[in-house]
């Protein structure tokens, strides 16, 4: 049975996670967060000449510290999956193409990793693939340059706003059998949710829907709850957008424990830290997930993890074209194997 | 199907309970202050302008360009945006903030060349104040033109 329910793919052959790497710039190195990261970034720029360059370098280095790790020679690589915030994701194609492998390039805003993760789990446990690089970034810099205004512009940003992360993550999946390491086991794909929320500052309130619906389409199509999962990690809500969520879910009589409901956004900055609502991109779920919580996962502090990544689908066209905000979800069910 | 509580009229009215308000009175009292000193400085440059025999119709000119040389190089250091987190409006409105909104654009898109990037960028913020501005003071000087027998 390689499908459940009605969104839900579960994988046969489980792939598992060979090698995990997150990369986080300095102001996310700063944050709660820091320790769990493999590496956090000095300058992002990164030596280049330019922020769209320097993302693109930083999801290489990323790539490229992963392969090490697996002792994966690049030329063996079967697939990269990946995707980012900028027009035509190039920080991912221009990676793509200095690390040469067939690619797949990927688009669903901050959910990106989690999407690459369902898929590439698909591919490998339908026998498609024997390994693939699953990749995601965001930079502060090119974020705020193409969605909103230039950097040194003097202006002020509502409480609801979010701070777009300068991190990457990357998890390198494999077919690899016997027992130990993680696994992913099965992976939901969301619907586009729009609950008609038009102001693009507020992704939490524009996302908490999705999320909502992908996690409750989860446990419908694969017969859980809450209590099957010690830790349920959302993307980028932010602490204003976990709070709805949780509203959502209450109302919904959808079981949602507060204390086993985790936002990668929400935990990625101190208050202190002024990114107000709390940290959004890609690179969010994507370094969070392969630092904090993958590492969490190899310790045994949590044995079954909900990794739901969360993405809010609109470009500056549609917002000054006064569109709502529709959001999407992904979830993937990683697992601690004995 | 859908799985959701609530319409998006009950989801709204939620959103905006959890939502936490801009802290109006806090931001009303920066805005004035540096709103204020901003302008203070401008008559002072005035007055001392008028002072060195600048004439009626140079001094604000002076005035003009002293300011926006300030606004353009404070944005250029790097402490403009930050002044414009704490003042918003109160740095946005006077004649350094215009300065700014020329000046940042003109830094961010340098790397896309100077004729696509900065020269096709530069008003990106500021072209919707001139292009309006230019348009009102047309419509205004056509009703002056039109209602000058009575007024004067």
């Amino acid at each position: 049975m390689s499908r459940a329910g009605e969104q839900t793919f579960v994988y046969d052959r489980p792939p598992r996670i060979a090698a995990h790497q997150s990369v986080a710039g300095p102001k996310e190195g700063k944050g709660p967060l820091a320790s769990w990261f493999d590496t956090i970034l000095e300058d992002d720029l990164l030596g280049q000449k330019s922020w769209e360059l320097a993302e693109m370098e930083m999801v290489r280095r990323c790539v490229q510290a992963a392969l090490n790790e697996a002792q994966l020679p690049d030329a063996r690589v079967q697939a990269m999956l990946g995707g980012d915030l900028n027009n035509q994701i190039i920080a991912s194609s221009f990676a793509a193409r200095a690390l040469g492998a067939p690619f797949i390039g990927l688009y669903g805003a901050c959910s990106t990793f989690v999407q690459a993760l369902v898929i590439g789990s698909a591919l490998i446990s339908g026998g498609h693939l024997e390994n693939a690089v699953c990749v995601a970034s965001s930079h502060y810099c090119t974020a705020e340059r193409q969605f909103r205004f230039p950097l040194e512009l003097g202006t002020q940003r509502p409480p609801q706003a979010s701070w777009t992360a300068t991190a990457c993550g990357c998890a390198l999946l494999n077919n690899a059998e016997g027992v130990g390491g993680l696994r992913i086991t099965c992976g939901t794909v969301g619907r586009i949710i729009d609950l008609n929320i038009s102001d693009a500052n507020h992704m939490g309130a524009a996302m908490a829907p999705a999320v909502f619906d992908c996690i409750a389409a989860h446990m419908a199509d694969t017969g859980r709850s809450a209590a099957d999962y010690d830790l349920i990690a959302t993307g980028d809500l932010g602490w204003i957008g976990r709070d709805l969520l949780l509203e959502l879910a209450g109302a919904a009589k959808l079981e949602l424990p507060p204390d086993r409901l985790i936002d990668c956004g929400a935990s990625l900055f101190y208050q202190e830290q002024d990114a107000h609502a709390g940290g959004s991109g890609c690179g969010c779920v994507a370094s969070v997930g392969c630092g904090w919580l993958m590492k969490r996962l190899e310790a045994g502090d949590i044995r079954r993890l909900l990794l739901v990544g969360s993405g809010a689908m609109f470009s500056p066209t549609s917002s000054q074209q006064a569109q709502s905000v529709p959001g999407i979800a992904y979830a993937a069910c990683i697992e601690r194997e004995d | 199907m859908s799985r959701q509580p609530f319409t998006p009229d009950q989801y709204r009215e939620l959103v905006s309970k959890l939502t936490p308000p801009s802290r109006m009175l806090r931001g009303y009292w920066r805005a004035f202050w540096v709103g204020g000193l901003i302008c203070a400085i401008g008559q002072a440059l005035t007055l001392w302008a008028e002072k060195l025999n600048l004439g009626e119709v140079t001094a604000p000119m002076f005035t003009t360009s002293v300011l926006v040389f300030a606004g353009t190089t404070l944005t250029g250091l790097g402490v403009y945006d930050r002044i414009g987190k704490y003042a918003g409006a109160g740095s946005a409105i006077p004649v350094t903030g215009f300065a700014n909104s020329v000046a940042a654009p003109a830094i961010e898109f340098q790397r896309e060349g100077a004729v696509m990037g900065v020269g096709a960028r530069l008003f990106t913020l500021a072209g919707p104040v001139l292009a309006y501005g230019i348009a009102s003071s047309v419509a205004v000087g056509i009703l002056y033109w039109l209602a000058r027998g009575w007024v004067l």
